[in-house]
């Protein structure tokens, strides 16, 4: 049979471009491949983030993303507050406003931090920023030259890993357990850090159902470690998005409202009222706030003029702190539905934290077991979680994971925990198919042909 | 099938209207991102050649949708088992609604890496060396005994891959021995079946085969070479961490056989209208099948586009014409 090959002439109705004359794609599909800056080298298409597009399919129970249950807010009440901020005060609304962000925000943004014991802050030392996630940035582009070390919870928040990694900061994880960070890690780490002439540049915290761990730090660890700030000289950025989302108690008082000149304190509206509206804040002593509104303004030229003033009208107009029980009380039916099940339901071997606020459970799975190579298993089963590897600058995590409890229905987080055990349970059996192989009692080896 | 069964995108008087494409991508698989990716580069290209195309998944509202909206024909962007493993396409059979692509039972062989090496073995093609089984064969007998008749067998290094699937997930490439077992766990994470075959060395190849009315034709082979020397996900989607060369930079004679082996391979597994297989040129220049893929990615970093434009077509038009095939069968 004559074989067709190659046909190089294109056919004649394509109406298509002159015989073999197309322009050459780069060999690398890239032409610019080698100019992207050094900060760039960790961009790039990633395994664990396609396994995770499966999550918007309605079959898989995803307790992977961290999504605040926003449609329990009054819907209707936000949506004719901010028609009438357009609608009324478009000329300002709709406007450029100032880089620092809205004067009455700010002041508003004060009487928030009161409810967690910060009484001192000034407006003027208020930056309001795209999130706090901006806001991290900022501080890390204002601190850092790359090779400087930053120090944070092992785990830690994925965002911040991932702004440290752009701004090619080193980061050194310290040790937390049950009540946060543990002060004699972080003690320890400095020594270190000195003794190898590293520059630590500032800690990075999550004092409050941390993200992953979902532990909070305790008041004694939290007067130990402004201490041992005090006596190292060393600064901490304080990033506290959940601390009004307690179930039980009030806030523990910040670490900035013991001390006004060391900690840089990060807050956000994103879980007591919406992430979509990007709206967060940076609490800085004078100096420090100059370079970060000139930052800002670099990047940004202003925050958001219309959701600012969305912000600021919502916290003066609406029963925002009856709001934020009413997230809590979700929260915690969901919280509770995810620790009953766990405890039913993980086999021997795992074991995770009870936090008692915010989103997460940060699970320890049995010996041996990598959260990320049994993903696949997990797509499989249809149940979404994310493997503690994407929490660790230096590839720890393996034998962790986070399960977020705060978007799905409480019986669909059971039915996720039911599916989450069967994926451990099928990992555990191939272990014990394949852990015990003494590769070097084969025999086969000696008689092999080499390819 | 006469001469005029290639028709053009936009036809006769009969048809007015541009032809209605439906284009299936995403599924519930580990590659629906790649998949979604290749699904808006198909209803891009056809929109552009001046078809009436749409997104859609496969999901619970697919088959009410085809019913309430007619498609003249399907172009099916799956990637993955709902794709790729001919379940989906018995299902469009079932409800008569014309798609482009093997049929359902060729995609079950394909599909099936051992299956259709089994086949391509048969036809007188090169192959590595390879075994496949399932967990509970290695529970049953023995994990250790079992892997060490494989190395014996098979020698090192060894290529472990998930018996089904597609972009790369789950294969590994094992030099020593002791990283064996792992390798296995790792795999079997994908699927219940493990394919273990003699790791071959050489120019890797992406064999594009497309049929436009007058039998399959080999269009240039891309010549694949990661910078990283692992094809693996990261290297197949992220632009400049691989270089690709279309067409590929072998001699005349390699160029030929690998182009019939192509052929040869979409010819004997019965497959239809587009096909992509993977292989390897090793330095005496025998070219060694590894895999075919039924629903070949159609992504911005995807092969079969590059083979496409190196023949000289428009991916467009090709797509446009193989859709425009498959609805005038129908009627």
């Amino acid at each position: 049979m004559p074989l067709r090959l190659l046909r190089v002439a294109p056919p004649p109705d394509s109406g298509a471009h002159p015989h073999g004359h197309v322009t050459p794609r780069h060999p690398r599909l890239d032409p610019l491949a080698d100019r992207y800056a050094a900060r760039t080298h960790g961009m790039k298409a990633s395994e664990i983030r396609a396994l995770f597009s499966v999550v918007s399919r309605p079959e898989v129970v995803s307790l992977a993303g961290g999504m605040p249950a926003v449609t329990a807010l009054p819907l209707d009440a936000v949506g004719s507050m901010i028609g009438e901020l357009v609608s009324g005060m478009g000329a300002q609304t709709l406007q450029y406003g100032s880089g620092q962000g809205d004067p009455r925000l700010r002041e508003r943004i004060c009487d928030v931090m009161a409810l967690e014991g910060i009484l001192d802050a000034n407006p003027s030392e208020v930056v309001v920023t795209v999130g706090s996630q901006q806001g991290l940035d900022l501080v890390t582009r204002v601190f850092c030259d790359p090779g400087d070390v930053i120090l944070a919870e092992g785990p830690s928040y994925v965002g911040a890993l991932g702004v440290f990694q752009a701004a090619q900061a080193r980061v050194r994880h310290v040790a937390m357990d049950d009540d946060g960070l543990v002060p004699e890690a972080l003690e320890q780490a400095l020594l270190e850090c000195r003794a190898n002439g590293d520059r630590v540049k500032f800690l990075y915290t999550i004092p409050n159902f941390h993200n992953p761990a979902g532990v909070t730090l305790s008041e004694p660890r939290r007067r130990a470690i402004v201490d041992i700030a005090d006596r190292y000289d060393l600064l901490v950025v304080e990033d506290n998005p959940y601390g009004l989302l307690g179930f039980d108690h009030d806030p523990i008082p910040a670490l900035r409202s013991r001390n006004a000149q060391r900690v840089i304190y990060l807050g956000s509206f994103s879980k007591t009222f919406s992430p979509g509206l990007r709206v967060g804040w940076v609490l800085a002593p004078l100096a420090v706030r100059e370079k970060l509104v000139l930052a800002t303004e670099a990047q940004v030229l202003c925050p958001p003029s219309l959701t600012q003033y969305a912000v600021a009208r919502y916290l003066d107009t609406q029963p925002w702190r009856e709001q934020i029980k009413v997230f809590t009380e979700l929260y915690r039916e969901r919280r509770d539905a995810t620790l009953e099940s766990l405890e039913t339901l993980m086999p021997p071997g795992t074991a995770w934290t009870h936090p008692d606020g915010g989103f997460y459970v940060w699970l320890e799975l049995p010996h041996g077991l990598d959260a990320k190579l049994m993903q696949p298993r997990a797509v499989n089963a249809h149940v979404a979680y994310v493997p503690g590897i994407g929490f660790y600058a230096d590839g720890s995590g393996r034998g962790h994971l986070r399960l977020s409890y705060c978007y799905p229905e409480p019986d669909q987080i059971r039915e996720g925990v039911r599916r989450l055990a069967r994926v451990i349970e099928a990992e555990l059996d191939l272990h014990s198919t394949f852990d015990a192989v003494d590769t070097g009692t084969f025999r086969g080896l000696g008689s092999a042909e080499r390819a | 099938m006469s001469e005029g069964a290639a028709v053009p995108a936009v036809a006769s008087t009969e048809q007015p209207h541009p032809l209605r494409a439906v284009v299936l991508a995403g599924g519930l698989t580990f590659e629906r991102e790649v998949s979604l990716s290749s699904g808006t580069q198909v209803v891009e290209e056809l929109l552009r050649a001046g078809l009436d195309a749409e997104l859609r998944d496969a999901d619970a509202e697919l088959l009410p949708g085809l019913a309430a909206a007619p498609a003249d024909a399907v172009f099916i962007a799956l990637h993955g088992a709902t794709g790729e493993d001919g379940a989906l396409r018995a299902v469009l059979d079932l409800a008569g609604v014309p798609y482009v692509g093997s049929p359902a039972a060729a995609c079950r062989l394909a599909w099936d890496k051992p299956a259709a090496k089994s086949v391509v073995r048969s036809a007188g093609l090169a192959t590595p060396d390879w075994v496949a089984l399932p967990h509970s064969t290695f529970r049953e007998l023995g994990a250790g005994a079992v892997l060490d008749l494989i190395v014996a067998r098979l020698g090192l290094p060894l290529m472990v891959k998930p018996a089904s699937g597609g972009s790369a997930l789950g294969a590994q490439k094992v030099s020593r021995v002791e990283d064996l077992p792992a390798s296995m766990v790792s795999c079997f994470a994908y699927g219940d079946t493990v394919l273990v075959e003699r790791f071959v060395d050489g120019v890797e190849l992406a064999l594009s085969v497309v049929d436009l009315g007058e039998g399959p034709e080999a269009l240039p082979a891309v010549e694949i070479a990661p910078e990283s020397g692992v094809f693996d996900y990261t290297a197949r989607y992220t632009p400049g961490l691989t270089e690709y060369h279309s067409p590929a930079r072998v001699d005349d004679a390699v160029a030929q056989r690998a182009a019939a082996l192509a052929v040869r391979v979409h010819d004997a597994l019965g497959l239809a209208d587009v096909s992509r297989t993977d292989a390897i040129v090793t330095p005496d220049g025998e070219v060694h099948f590894l895999e075919v893929n039924v629903s070949p990615g159609l992504t911005e970093t995807s092969m079969f586009p590059m083979a496409v434009e190196a023949a000289g077509y428009e991916l467009g038009d090709v797509l446009a014409r193989l859709l425009a095939r498959r609805a005038g069968r129908s009627r």
